[in-house]
């Protein structure tokens, strides 16, 4: 099993009733495992905030919750988070965050430890797949004996590794009754001055007890090298130095002060191997206990044995040195719509301030019309700053993109702030049906819940009138005439206006593709208009005509409308 | 079986080395080994170079395979086979699918396709080369291609074939098991 898989099966077998998620890689696989569950409502919530205090409703009300995020997800949680952390929980609640060491398909590389301790919640952290079935079990449980939140951590390796798992039954604990209690569910400065002394307690309590924790494990041999670790640096360490004395931590955050001690006590050298921040090493060290940690490590990316077997044991293998091969960065599909608007939006060499998924690809050449990308929801009120400082003229070469999913995640509430303050501004919606780079899974505007069920569709045109957009022009994406017509009316505009540029993503298993396209090399001028916006099935021949890879081409036709020769050509599906 | 076997599968994304991958993960459980594997999802997905690590022993520790390790390597794209070929061991077997699909770089005319890929890597290792696509079409379906060059694979590594059988027809969609079947035993017979 995926260690995304486990943990979903941990999940059932803990007798968790409701979970809520937003997709985020590399979490999104425990949503779509959990769903195939009996037993457990799983649903898909427009961001990580709403999913959470989806989570702590149900757990609320008395049953085991859980809600699953990428760690930049959890910035958008961290408001419930913060408070969640006061009033503890009836039936166990687990946030599942997923960082990212390396960076492999996210915007910034932070560490879930440090926001957990802001936050002044329990966070657990598993090896492998087993440990992430088992430890989420054991999440529960310690969230229903200390009243708290827990956080299960993972990365990205761990999550989309594979690993035997063993399986064990669902328990079926009986929901906790429900009891008004607003001393602990009212957060209001009264109460919540009595849960902050509370909270401090719970957290030193739990410190006590990670002493004798089953999940914190002293795995004692060659005492002249000790290494304190967690998570999947603790396979690294395995693999390198399977002799030397470990302190396998299981719950990082509170630390076992004591068992640290006594560790630290036996061992002639001790070494913190974590990857990202110095969590664990910091607080080490403050305890008054030498050790060796980012002095000789990276804060960056992600460890391995071999980076281990150099920085503790010196040893350099000798190694191959790669080739010289050119970069194959990723790209955007043969038949992607965003293509189509960008190579419109390169055509009238409009900047696009951007945001995440995707179409966040156009920054990079060919294209290269999106200047900017922060966050979710971020392409919109950046638009919006950018006018504000420098005037409306200064944004007529500008618009916003955001992605469908994207929009209704947290687009929404600032194109509601260009309304409201009067911006000029012009947003295109991105609209493929789906939450494409994530792998394609359901929102609110597709029709379509996690379980498949069919549901209300969120209307996006009747959604920006609603909010007082009064100029919205729905297009299809591959129609180029209308667009470059639509966009440049949109962005001369002195009012707020959105397009809706439509077309579903090329992926989607519903995708019907229109036919193939071919070239005909002898009506072929070698001008490479058809080229420029980079579509990976197309490639030149020896003698500069060029070729369309007919088992890569999606037959979206954007090649052929750029060609004024006719020397590209759609065979029709079933011609 | 003392030490851990390590095999890599790279390509490009959306080329289904994913498929490939858990069909390794299925044989390799079946024969009782401890097995790891680990893969990239997400924007990495998108037409870039993907990798792979299956790792399978007795008890594996680390779930990914580092330079001068590889005991198999699948290489779906030339490039990608050069681009990977150093994470091979002295003595690893390198099957490479005979494909020539040009990164964006090379398309912009920033880089040029490096030629000789194979004639280059066959000095230092053990080179199977394979015209995958050229014997799926053949077979006239291009999406098997991957069956085939798993074939060859299969070939090189120490599982029954009848064992690859099952696991294939336990792994693909219902309906494709017969055209997957046929493209494994194509495959088969190349290495």
């Amino acid at each position: 099993m995926l260690g995304n898989e486990a943990i979903a099966r941990g999940a059932y077998e803990a007798g968790v009733k409701v979970t809520s998620a937003y997709p985020g890689t590399p979490s999104t696989e425990v949503s779509e495992n959990v769903v195939k569950y009996d037993g457990i409502y799983a649903e898909w919530a427009p961001n990580e905030k709403v999913a959470t205090e989806v989570a702590i409703g149900a757990s609320m009300a008395g049953v085991r919750s859980m809600t699953m995020m990428k760690m930049v997800g959890l910035n958008v949680a961290s408001d419930p988070l913060y408070t969640v952390s006061y009033i503890g929980v009836n039936g166990g609640m687990v946030l599942v965050v997923a960082d990212d060491p390396g960076i492999y398909s996210s915007q910034n590389e932070q560490d879930t430890r440090m926001i957990a301790r802001a936050a002044m919640v329990p966070v657990i952290e598993p090896s492998d797949s087993e440990e992430a079935r088992v430890f989420t079990k054991r999440a529960y449980e310690l969230s229903e004996e200390y009243d708290t939140p827990v956080i299960l951590r993972t990365t990205t390796r761990l999550a989309h590794s594979q690993g035997v798992v063993n399986l064990e039954e669902r328990v079926e604990p009986d929901d906790k009754v429900y009891e008004r209690n607003i001393a602990k569910n009212v957060m209001m400065p009264g109460n919540a001055i009595k849960r902050h002394i509370f909270v401090e307690e719970r957290l030193n309590r739990m410190a006590e007890d990670a002493n004798t924790l089953d999940i914190n494990r002293a795995e004692y041999g060659d005492t002249k090298i000790g290494v304190i670790t967690s998570g999947i640096p603790y396979q690294y360490v395995k693999e390198a130095l399977p002799d030397v004395s470990v302190l396998k931590l299981g719950l990082v955050h509170p630390l076992p002060k004591k068992l640290i001690a006594e560790f630290a006590g036996k061992v002639e050298k001790l070494y913190i191997v974590e990857e990202l921040e110095p969590v664990i090493e910091e607080q080490v060290r403050a305890m008054g206990i030498e050790c060796i940690g980012k002095e000789i490590f990276t804060v960056q990316g992600e460890y391995s044995a071999n980076l281990l077997r150099k920085a503790i044991l010196g040893q350099q293998p000798e190694l191959e040195a790669p080739a010289q091969a050119p970069a194959r960065p990723p790209i955007l599909c043969p038949g992607c719509p965003h293509r189509s608007t960008y190579s419109v939006l390169k055509k009238l060499k409009i900047h696009a301030a951007g945001d995440i998924g995707c179409y966040t690809l156009g920054a990079v050449n060919p294209l290269g019309v999106v200047d900017t990308t922060v966050c979710m929801g971020a392409s919109i009120s950046t638009l919006h700053g950018m006018e504000k400082a420098k005037g409306k003229e200064y944004i007529k070469n500008w618009v916003a993109v955001i992605g469908d999913s994207t929009f209704l995640h947290t687009g929404v509430n600032s194109l509601m702030n260009m309304v409201y303050n009067q911006a000029t501004g012009t947003v295109i919606i991105l609209d493929n049906s789906t939450t494409g780079m994530t792998g394609h899974q359901d929102h609110a505007a597709t029709g379509k819940m996690l379980n498949g069920e069919p549901t209300y569709a969120v209307n996006l045109d009747d959604l920006c009138h609603a909010i007082g957009v009064r100029h919205v022009e729905v297009v299809d994406a591959f129609d180029v005439e209308r667009l470059e017509k639509v966009i440049k009316t949109e962005v001369a505009r002195d009012e707020v206006s959105v397009i809706i540029a439509q077309s579903p993503c090329a992926l989607l298993k519903s995708f019907v593709p229109k036919g193939k396209c071919y070239a005909l090399p002898e009506k072929c001028k070698k001008c490479g208009q058809c080229l420029v916006p980079g579509c990976p099935a197309l490639t030149k021949n020896e003698d500069g005509t060029v070729a369309i890879d007919e088992t890569m081409c999606n037959g979206c036709g954007l090649c052929m409308s750029r060609c004024k020769f006719d020397a590209i050509q759609l065979k029709k599906r079933g011609e | 079986m003392a030490e851990t076997k390590n095999i890599m599968i790279v390509g490009v994304g959306g080329q289904g080395t994913l498929l490939t991958s858990r069909i390794l993960g299925g044989i390799t459980i079946g024969a009782g080994y401890d097995v790891k594997l680990s893969e990239v999802h997400g924007m990495a997905q998108r037409g870039g170079s993907v990798v792979t690590y299956v790792r399978y022993g007795e008890k594996v520790a680390e779930p990914i395979v580092e330079e001068g390790q590889a005991d198999v390597l699948i290489a779906f794209e030339r490039l990608e086979a050069l681009r990977y070929a150093h994470f091979l061991k002295k003595d690893g077997v390198l099957i490479v699918n005979d494909q020539r699909i040009d990164p964006m770089t090379v398309v912009t005319g920033a880089f040029e396709y490096p030629e000789g890929i194979i004639e280059q890597l066959s000095q230092k290792y053990k080179v199977v080369p394979v015209d995958a696509m050229g014997e799926a079409l053949k077979l006239g379906n291009s999406r098997v291609f991957n069956t085939i060059i798993l074939g060859v694979a299969a070939k090189n590594m120490d599982f029954e074939k009848e064992a690859w059988v099952e696991v294939i027809k336990n792994t693909v969609p219902p309906k494709t098991v017969d055209m997957n079947l046929k493209a494994f035993e194509v495959g088969y017979a190349i290495a």
